[in-house]
């Protein structure tokens, strides 16, 4: 019996093979920030949000908007209560025990808590921190996003084109489409995380939650995705958890940054960054502390 | 001028991921690759020298017995015996083959396990996705580990005790008087399920263990219940796990004779009971390869050494294949792309 020894494989390289003329001027994935934003249609709005995790109150009395066609981006040190705040807004808080929410977040008019809490996180689908396809292929892992929403588990003909559709809006179509029953664990990390947004964009979602999506992977995987959440928002509101204020800068049309809970300053890209109002906010992003 | 970009780790100039060795100690000295015991302790030394004796040990004495049985089992062992319905003669010329005790072997692993994995998938899957009341997980997890370690003949005992009340009169033959047998396929494949099922429950929690916390999350997260993430997501993830846990299950049952010889009745040939085809095989009785080889053996009535030898054999390749299919199917797992994970397992 010979040992089961992992096959050594070629790591691929996460990018388009791209001739990168040298006079060029570097974009680093730049896309948003200086494009005046599509304004859009409220999609979401939070008012007067709370979360504890049984007595400590880890975000505090937060109201927001979220729009359509913008970037929003949440700032602020470790533990300040981003993520928090995120995942409250398709209710995942509720599977952590001890978590309670107050205050009212609503989804095109609509209370979240009246929406049956499957709906709601088609609706406002979500891409977290580590890459986390299914163990399964990459073809089954947007399809496993598009069915069951029926009774009758639709067949592979009829999803192949919403498949291939998603795939496309995220800008992995072109390096899968030859073997899309390949184990979509053996993609590279930036191919995995691009794969896992076109599982939460397969669906159409109205907002898209960005849990820290790049803090896992390599520069040039970072500035493909960059670039597709710049595409991406043209369709969907976007809120992303950021601890790289460079990449707040390049993505976010609006950035909200957080301290301790509270929502300490909220506006654009530019205002936050280059002229911030909050004393806290200005030590923050001249990187006082953090 | 136009720049290139590398696409693979093999097109940068340092090659890959070369470790540059760390300076200091050797001097001018070449450096060797592995240390060198001398400058070990003598206690570790002996140490050392312990846990290649033993390694080495083990290897030779499962060689022997695999060895030994090679060759006594293929000195006896004629084809014919594969499908000859064994007899009563005592001359081992005319006692017949061992068909019945192998398709009693099949027929008893496949009743145990096909039991013992829906249960125990269901159980582990139980405990881990659900576990409240922790209390009532708690006493399960107990439960499995007291059936676990129940000795088989205990079991085979409280299972005739069991399959003999009245209740269970359709599971095997019943005499005239009401007097219900106990003894049958079915009596004896549900005790089996006992000695598989404790494998299979281990095997299934610890895949789901294994798999992170946030691979749930991301199925939760796209709109799906917990239902449905434990069949399309949990489930498939841990079948490799579970057909590790099936297969080494298997290999117990087919290796177990206690049960056997108290439950399944040990009667030379299949021996069926009623008219229903199919179910008449499952109330009827039985032997398996561990007890044809206990009964030709010197201690049983055959003393037939010849037969018990090729059997032996026949039920040693049986238990060695099936440890194979165990590591093929934990090789398969490579296929989903889970090696070098905490999913992949082994």
């Amino acid at each position: 019996m010979e040992a089961t020894v992992p096959p050594i494989r070629k790591i691929v390289v996460d990018a388009p093979p791209t001739v990168v003329s040298a006079d060029a001027r570097p974009t680093n994935g730049h896309v948003a920030a200086t494009e005046p934003a599509p304004a859009g249609p409220e999609r979401m709005g939070l008012d007067g949000l709370s979360v504890f995790y049984d007595t400590n109150e880890a975000v505090k009395s937060v109201s927001l908007s979220i729009r359509q066609g913008e970037v929003l981006a949440l700032i602020g040190p470790s533990g300040c209560g981003k993520t928090t705040l995120l995942r409250a807004l398709n209710r995942l808080t509720e599977l952590t025990p001890g978590a309670r929410r107050a205050g009212q977040i609503i989804l095109d008019g609509q209370d979240v808590d009246e929406l049956e809490v499957t709906t709601l996180r088609r609706r406002v689908s979500m891409v977290f921190q580590q890459p986390n396809p299914f163990p399964m292929s990459i073809f089954d892992n947007v399809a496993y996003a598009l069915r069951e929403q029926a009774r009758k588990r639709p067949g592979r003909s009829v999803v192949e084109p919403l498949v291939e559709d998603a795939l496309r809006r995220a800008g992995l179509w072109d390096e899968v489409a030859e073997d899309l029953d390949r184990p979509a664990l053996r993609l590279s990390g930036g191919q995995q995380q691009r794969l896992c947004i076109a599982r939460a964009i397969a669906t159409r979602p109205e907002v898209l939650l960005m849990d820290e999506p790049c803090s896992a992977l390599d520069p040039r995987s970072t500035a493909v995705i960059e670039k597709l959440i710049g595409d991406l928002r043209k369709d969907l509101a976007i809120v992303i958890v950021t601890h790289n204020m460079q990449q707040a800068r390049r993505v976010g049309d609006k950035v909200a940054f957080m301290y301790l809970g509270d929502l300490v300053e909220y506006g654009t890209a530019e205002q936050i960054f280059d002229h911030p109002r909050a004393q806290r906010t200005r030590d923050y992003v001249r990187g006082d502390f953090g | 001028m136009s720049v290139t970009q590398p696409r693979t780790l093999d097109d940068l100039p340092h090659g890959g991921f070369g470790v540059e060795p760390s300076a200091g100690g050797g001097g001018a000295k070449k450096r060797r690759s592995t240390e060198s015991i001398s400058t070990w302790r003598w206690g570790d030394r002996i140490a050392y020298g312990m846990c290649w004796v033993a390694g080495i040990s083990l290897c030779v004495i499962a060689a022997a017995i695999v060895g030994y049985m090679a060759v006594r089992g293929l000195q006896y062992l004629k084809p014919s015996l594969l499908w000859q319905h064994p007899s009563g003669e005592v001359d081992q010329s005319k006692s017949g083959g061992f068909l019945d005790p192998i398709l009693g072997t099949v027929l008893l692993t496949v009743i145990g396990i096909g039991l013992a994995t829906p249960i125990a998938v269901g159980t582990a899957v139980w405990v881990v996705e659900y576990g409240r009341p922790s209390w009532l997980a708690r006493a399960v997890e107990s439960g499995i580990e007291v059936v676990a370690g129940t000795p088989d003949i205990v079991l085979a005992i409280f299972g005739l005790a069991l399959f003999q009340n009245g209740l269970f009169g359709w599971m095997s033959f019943t005499a005239e008087g009401g007097a219900v047998f106990g003894r049958s396929f079915m009596t004896a494949g549900a005790m089996m399920s006992l000695i598989a099922l404790p494998m299979v429950y281990g095997a299934t929690r610890e895949g789901l263990q294994s798999i992170p916390r946030h691979m749930r999350e991301a199925s939760y997260g796209l709109g799906k219940t917990r239902i449905a993430t434990i069949r399309r997501v949990l489930l498939p993830a841990v079948r490799p796990n579970i057909s590790t846990g099936a297969a080494l299950g298997m290999g117990r049952i087919a290796g177990d004779t206690a049960i056997v010889v108290i439950l399944l009745g040990a009667s030379l040939r299949l021996e069926n009971e009623g008219s229903i085809p199919g179910l008449n095989v499952l109330k009827g009785t039985g032997s398996t390869l561990t007890s044809y080889v206990y009964n030709n053996s010197p201690a049983g009535e055959g003393n037939a050494a010849e037969k018990a030898y090729a059997a032996a054999f026949v039920l040693l390749l049986i238990v060695v294949g099936l440890n194979f299919a165990v590591d093929l199917i934990a090789r398969r797992g490579a296929k989903t792309g889970l090696e070098g994970t905490r999913l992949g397992g082994r």
